[in-house]
């Protein structure tokens, strides 16, 4: 088929890594019905991010950039994937499914009048046929989708595409012209949540406490833990709208889905919705007063404990574990 | 300003869903309908809205007759009146964007709120793909809307991964609501009583020329894969040693 192209995701510049699971998906799509797999990098003084690219194992990094693209905006970002779409003739645009693919891939097919299929996590081969995976009900069905038209478009689930490698021989980096129309919107402010901990969506270890951790000031304890483990903080919607924690943290069907080696959530009670961000975690480890919270069902250590008496003992656990 | 709001009935989302025997969709007997929580958010910023600017506040879904019930609900809580665009169940969000799109211009709504997502199919895109449609700014993801003095225009607050970002968006404008936009209210028994008597235009889906021919097409559902929980340790000491020496993780 035609070939193929997938849109970095950087934040001012700096790469994301949930990329590489959209250029894993694409190469899938490549490896079952042919075509090569370019990447789009849009941006102002972003030569950096397009090196990185370069390295990751696809033909060739497009580099569009102009002070218009320096922050980024769905209008502009999906008006100049369009533009590279149709004068290159691509088949297929992938993305990662962050609040940035979220955000321009559906304005592109609307764009484009091109079907897209959101948070896929399997690409398959029919016949002569594109089969499409994709978690809907909150993941408590895997629906097979088909598409028809083109190009075809794609938001990547990040946990369920091993990231394509980083650092490998660099392949060319071109220019690509591209046009910016802001249609009427405009970047005003950005308030980042401040962090040195690993990103939730790349860490190996997160700690997600809800509801039962009852005050802001008790996430104190959440962190104590977090930094024996080298761990991510998450949280569930209550902690979030109880102000507690940034919205950032919510993990769940309608905030970051998420599969670390470990996941360790204190007072969540397990709703369908917190599930549906967590569940394909490795090991997953619950600490709950309530025995019958149903987060016990999908845990492969359950501690029916109070996560006050329960966490720092862990924290303790931990300490001398480390100076053994 | 005149505000348009789309909303769309799931099935009750704090209920796990069954999958039919022959995979070709979920079981609804039984299961009761409701708005789309996030569509309730936006049904609830057009109501607050209107209480600060005046205006009017129109409701619009797409779907089948039984629709009804819900865009009652949000008629309850509030809206002025109502446009169900009578189609089948079998439109994708391309289709229902076009057909959102000529209501849209019918009405001459100078702002329309939907929500990011709906809660069963999960796709978070009907928005964005109308804005693109009618060739208007679009802020996804809302957690804060704040109009300028002249109401021209409106700083959006969204909720993004990394934290918060504000864009400006010039009116007429698509909004979708996230979670923190604010607590959509309850409906009163009055406002249940006087919703019955609001208006709702039928307008068949043929009548406004729109190839609604599905282009994602669900083929079938199947269950993921099944995850054994239901372990237990008895304490800290348990569990710290079979993190350790069993799932090997520390
Ligand atoms: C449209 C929509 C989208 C949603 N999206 C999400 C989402 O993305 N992510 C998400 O998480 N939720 C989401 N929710 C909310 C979800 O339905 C639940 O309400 C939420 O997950 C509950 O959070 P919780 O488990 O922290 O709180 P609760 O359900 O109140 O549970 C608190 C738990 O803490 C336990 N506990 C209390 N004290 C202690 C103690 N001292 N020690 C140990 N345990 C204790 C209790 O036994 C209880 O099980 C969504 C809901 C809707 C309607
Ligand atoms: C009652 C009903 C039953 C359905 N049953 C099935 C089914 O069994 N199988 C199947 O494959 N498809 C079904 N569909 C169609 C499918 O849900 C469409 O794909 C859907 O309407 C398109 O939106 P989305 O779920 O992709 O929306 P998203 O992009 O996730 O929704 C975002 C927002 O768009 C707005 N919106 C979405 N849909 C509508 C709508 N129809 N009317 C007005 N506003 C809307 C809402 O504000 C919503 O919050 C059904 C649709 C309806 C209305």
């Amino acid at each position: 088929m035609a070939d193929i192209l997938v849109v970095v995701e950087h934040q001012d510049g700096v790469f994301k890594k949930n990329t590489l699971s959209a250029v894993s998906a694409a190469k899938a799509l490549a490896g079952l019905f042919g075509g090569e797999v370019d990447a789009l990098v849009l941006g102002d003084g972003v030569a950096a991010v397009a090196d990185v690219m370069a390295g990751t194992g696809v033909r060739k990094v497009l580099l569009g950039e102009g002070a218009a693209f320096a922050k980024y905006l769905a209008a502009t970002y999906a008006g100049a994937v369009a533009q590279v779409v149709k004068a290159k003739g691509y088949g297929a645009v992938f993305a990662p499914a962050s609040t940035f693919g979220k955000d321009f891939m559906p304005r592109l097919s609307g764009l484009l009048d091109a079907p897209l299929a959101s948070d896929i996590v399997g690409l398959e081969k029919d016949g002569d046929a594109l089969r499409v995976k994709r978690p809907m009900y909150a993941g408590n069905a895997i629906g097979t989708v088909e598409l028809v038209g083109s190009p075809l478009l794609f938001t990547v689930r990040q946990t369920a595409f091993n990231p394509a490698a980083m650092g490998g021989e660099k392949t060319p980096v071109e220019k690509a012209t591209v046009t910016a129309e802001a249609g009427g919107t405009a970047f005003v402010s950005r308030q980042e949540t401040k962090s040195e901990r690993p990103e939730l969506t790349e860490a190996r270890v997160i700690v997600s406490a809800g509801r039962g951790i009852k005050a802001q000031e008790n996430f104190k304890l959440v962190e104590e833990l977090a930094d024996q483990l080298n761990a991510a903080i998450g949280a569930s919607r209550a902690a979030v709208d109880a102000g507690w924690a940034p919205n950032d943290w919510q993990v769940g069907q309608t905030g970051k889905i998420v599969a670390p080696v470990l996941y360790i959530a204190l007072g969540i009670s397990g709703a369908i919705q917190h599930l549906a961000g967590m569940k394909d975690s490795k090991v997953i480890v619950a600490i709950n007063k309530d025995e019958e919270a149903p987060i016990f069902q999908v845990a492969d250590y359950g501690l029916v404990a109070d996560l006050f008496k329960a966490v720092p003992e862990m924290i303790a656990e931990l300490k001398k574990l480390k100076s053994a | 300003m005149k505000i348009l709001v789309a909303i769309k009935p799931v099935p009750n989302p704090d209920e796990k869903v069954k999958i039919k025997g022959d995979g070709s969709g979920i079981v609804l007997d039984n299961i009761k309908m409701v708005v789309n929580p996030f569509c309730e958010i936006a049904v609830e910023e057009a109501l607050r809205i209107r209480e600060k600017l005046t205006g009017e506040v129109v409701v619009v879904t797409v779907g089948p007759k039984e629709s009804e019930q819900q865009v009652r609900s949000a008629l309850a809580m509030g809206a002025d009146r109502a446009v169900l665009v009578e189609a089948g169940t079998d439109l994708d969000s391309l289709a229902v964007a076009k057909v959102l799109a000529k209501v849209v211009a019918d009405e001459k709504a100078e702002l329309v709120l939907m929500g990011k997502q709906s809660v069963d199919d999960d796709n978070n895109q009907v928005g964005q793909i109308l804005a693109a449609v009618l060739g208007w700014p679009q802020a996804s993801f809302a957690s804060k809307i704040e109009f300028a003095a002249d109401n021209k225009k409106a700083n959006v607050t969204r909720e993004v991964d990394g934290g918060l970002e504000t864009i400006e968006v010039a009116l007429p404008a698509v909004v979708t609501a996230d979670l923190r936009l604010n607590e959509p209210r309850y409906a009163s028994l009055p406002g249940i009583m006087k919703a019955k008597k609001k208006e709702m235009k039928v307008v068949p889906v043929a009548s406004l020329g729109v190839d609604t021919t599905p282009r994602v097409k669900v083929l079938s559902l199947a269950p993921p894969p099944l995850r054994a929980g239901g372990g237990r340790v008895a304490d800290v000491a348990e569990l710290m040693s079979k993190l350790k020496s069993e799932a090997k993780v520390l």
